[in-house]
C-alpha cells in the first residue's frame, strides 16, 4: 500500500491508436441499427445531425456499466460505488483529452447542449448582463441558442443582438464585429449551423469579442461529432455538445467552462453532489466540476460517451473529416445537377448538412417520398425558424451525413429526388 | 404496404397546383389562423356566416401538398353547409383520415374527400390532412390565438 494520495481516476488513459485509411464497409458493420430495411429497401440514414446512430462499441460500454459496475458514485465506500465512480471520472478525462482542455475539472456533465447553455445564461448571464445590457448571437442558431438568451434578456432587461448572415449563409464578420459593443456581456454562436451546415470561423470571432474582454461560448452540436476541436487553441470560454449527436447514448452532454469563470458562477441547480456542508444556515458548495452537477448523474451515459469518443478518435477525427468532407462535395455536386432544387446553405466552409428547397414541392412531401424510398431525411424548420425566415422559406429538407455514409447512399437520395420529380411533375 | 400512390392522388396534386378559394373574404365575420409547428404550415381560414349557414368559405397561406388541398377541397366541400352538417363532416373525415373508418359505406356523404383515404396509411401525414379543419373550427369559434396541431 503506498501513502500517496492518488485517486483511482486520476490516471489519464492513453489515447487509442488511430487506424489509418478509412475502410467505411467496415465502420458500417460497427452500427448494427443500419441493417435493416425501411419500407422495403435498404434503409439509408441521412438524418444524423438530429441524432447520430450508435457503435457496438457504445452499446456494449453501457451494457457492461449496468452489468458490472452500476452503483451510486461520489458517495459510498464500497466496492461498487467506488468502480462506479472511476468510470464516471475517466470519462470526464477522456471528454476533457477529447476537447484538450486544461483540466478535467473544467468538464461539466449535462443532459445536452441545450442544458450546457441554459447553465451558463442563468448563472454567468444572471450575475453579469445587467439592465441595458446586451448579450450578441447570430441568425444562425438553433433555438437552443437563441432562448436561453431571449429569457435572460428579458429578466434583465437586457438587450439580445443578432449579428446578420449573407445569403451563402455566412456570418458577415464586419457586422459581428460592429455589434460588439461596450455593452456586450457575452457572446454565443454556434461553430456549425445545424440548419446550413457552416463552419464558423471560430478562433478569429473568439479573437474580436476578446479584445474587448467579452467572453464566448460556442455551440459546438454540430461540431465534435465531424472534426477535431481543442478549446485551448480556439481560447472560448464556454464550449457546449450534446452526446447523442456524436454517436454517443442520449441524455448527456458536456458543458467546458475555463475554470477563472466557472470558479465565479454561482451553482445552477442545487441538491446532492453539488455540496461540500449543508446546514439549514449555510451551504458550503463543492468544487468544480461537482459544483454544477446537482443530483446523481447519467452515469452509464457518461460512460457511452466515453466509448463513443474513443471510437471516433480510433477512426481518427481527420480520417473522418476528409472523408465526411469528401462525401459532402460529392452530394452537393449531385443534386446541383437537379433542376428545380436550390440548395439552402452555401457558405465556402462546410460540414455536412445539405439543406435545400425544390420548387413547387414542400419540404414535407419531399421527406414522405424519400422515406417510402426508405432514404431518413429531416424536414421542417430544423429548430431554427429564423434561419428559415432569412432564406424565405417555411422549411427545408435535410441531408446530413456522418463518416458511415456511403456515395451509394448518396446516389439513392438523387434518386429519391428524381422520385419526388416524377410524383410532382 | 403503403403506397404513394394512395397518398398522393392525381386529385389531391391538382388541388395543390391550383388550389380553389384561395383567397382572403373582405367581408368575413370569422377568420382563425392555424399552424403547424412541427413543419412550419400556416392557413388562415375566413368564414362568411348566413346564420347557421356558411355563406362564403377560403383560405389563404402556406403548406405541404396533402395540407393546401385538405384545405382547398374542405373550401369547397363546406360552402353551403350548415354548422352542423360541417361539424359532422369533419368528425367523418377525421374517421376516415386516422383510419377508424373506411371511406365507403359511408353514412355521411364524404363525396370528393375520400381521396384522402390514403393518409390513414401515412400517420405522420395526418396533422398536415386536418390542419384546415382545427382551422376551420377554430374560426366558428372566433379563436383569437392561433390554433396549433400541437393543442
Amino acid at each position: 500500500m503506498t501513502a500517496v494520495a492518488r485517486l483511482p481516476w486520476d490516471h489519464v488513459p492513453a489515447p487509442p491508436a488511430a487506424v489509418p485509411g478509412f475502410d467505411v464497409e467496415r465502420v458500417r458493420a460497427d452500427f448494427p441499427i443500419l441493417k435493416q430495411p425501411a419500407h422495403g429497401h435498404q434503409l439509408v440514414y441521412l438524418d444524423n445531425a438530429a441524432t447520430a446512430q450508435k457503435p457496438k462499441a457504445v452499446l456494449d460500454a453501457i451494457l457492461r456499466y449496468y452489468e458490472h459496475d452500476n452503483a451510486n458514485i461520489h458517495r459510498g465506500v464500497h466496492y461498487l460505488s467506488e468502480r462506479a465512480t472511476q468510470e464516471y471520472e475517466t470519462a470526464r478525462k477522456v471528454v476533457q483529452g477529447f476537447l484538450h482542455a486544461g483540466r478535467a475539472s473544467e468538464i461539466i456533465f449535462v443532459r445536452s447542449t441545450t442544458e450546457a447553455i441554459n447553465l451558463v445564461a442563468q448563472t454567468y448571464g444572471r450575475v453579469h448582463v445587467g439592465r441595458g445590457d446586451e448579450v450578441l448571437i447570430t441568425a444562425m442558431e438553433h433555438h437552443s441558442n437563441i432562448v436561453p438568451w431571449q429569457l435572460l434578456c428579458e429578466e434583465k432587461e437586457a438587450k439580445l443582438r443578432v449579428a446578420p448572415i449573407n445569403d451563402e449563409g455566412e456570418l458577415i464578420l464586419e457586422e459581428f464585429e460592429a455589434l460588439l459593443g461596450s455593452r456586450t456581456k457575452i457572446v454565443a454562436f454556434s461553430h456549425v449551423s445545424n440548419a446550413l451546415g457552416t463552419v464558423n470561423p471560430v478562433a478569429q470571432l473568439i479573437r474580436r469579442a476578446h479584445a474587448r474582454n467579452i467572453p464566448v461560448l460556442v455551440d459546438g452540436a454540430q461540431a465534435v461529432p465531424h472534426m477535431a476541436v481543442n478549446v485551448e487553441d480556439l481560447d472560448c470560454d464556454f464550449y457546449a455538445f450534446s452526446g447523442h449527436k456524436m454517436y454517443g447514448p442520449t441524455g448527456i452532454g458536456v458543458l467546458y467552462g475555463k475554470t477563472a469563470l466557472l470558479d465565479r458562477m454561482p451553482p445552477y441547480q442545487g441538491g446532492g453532489d453539488m455540496i461540500s456542508s449543508v446546514s439549514f444556515e449555510k451551504t458550503i458548495y463543492n468544487k468544480l466540476p461537482h459544483k454544477f452537477e446537482a443530483g446523481t448523474p447519467d452515469m452509464a451515459g457518461a460512460v457511452g460517451l466515453r466509448a463513443a469518443i474513443e471510437y471516433v478518435q480510433r477512426l481518427g477525427l481527420d480520417a473522418i473529416a476528409a472523408y465526411e468532407h469528401e462525401l459532402l462535395s460529392y452530394a452537393t455536386e449531385k443534386v446541383a445537377e437537379i433542376p428545380e432544387l436550390r440548395l439552402i446553405g452555401t457558405a465556402s466552409q462546410k460540414a455536412a448538412v445539405l439543406s435545400f428547397v425544390m420548387n413547387g414541392v414542400h419540404p414535407h412531401d419531399i421527406g414522405t417520398i424519400l422515406d417510402q424510398e426508405g432514404i431518413a431525411v429531416r424536414t421542417g424548420h430544423h429548430c431554427a425558424q429564423p434561419v428559415m425566415q432569412r432564406f424565405g422559406v417555411d422549411a427545408t429538407a435535410r441531408a446530413s451525413i456522418a463518416f458511415y455514409n456511403t456515395k451509394e447512399e448518396i446516389d439513392r437520395l438523387a434518386a429519391g429526388i428524381e422520385k419526388v420529380r416524377e410524383v410532382f411533375g | 404496404m403503403a403506397d404513394l400512390r394512395d397518398l398522393y392522388q392525381e386529385v389531391i396534386l391538382e388541388h395543390s397546383r391550383a388550389p380553389r378559394n384561395y383567397r382572403e373574404v373582405k367581408t368575413a365575420d370569422h377568420k382563425a389562423e392555424g399552424y403547424n409547428p412541427l413543419c412550419g404550415d400556416r392557413f388562415i381560414v375566413y368564414l362568411e356566416m348566413d346564420g347557421d349557414v356558411i355563406r362564403d368559405i377560403a383560405f389563404q397561406g402556406s403548406g405541404c401538398a396533402i395540407s393546401k388541398a385538405s384545405a382547398s377541397m374542405m373550401t369547397q366541400s363546406l360552402k353551403g353547409k350548415t354548422r352542423s352538417e360541417a361539424e359532422k363532416l369533419f368528425e367523418r373525415f377525421h374517421e376516415v383520415v386516422t383510419g377508424r373508418a373506411r371511406a365507403n359505406g359511408d353514412p355521411v356523404e364524404l363525396g370528393k374527400l375520400a381521396v384522402f383515404s390514403g393518409v390513414s396509411e401515412f400517420p405522420t401525414r395526418v396533422k398536415c390532412a386536418i390542419l384546415a379543419w382545427h382551422t376551420f373550427e377554430a374560426a366558428l369559434e372566433d379563436k383569437q390565438e392561433p390554433v396549433s396541431t400541437e393543442d
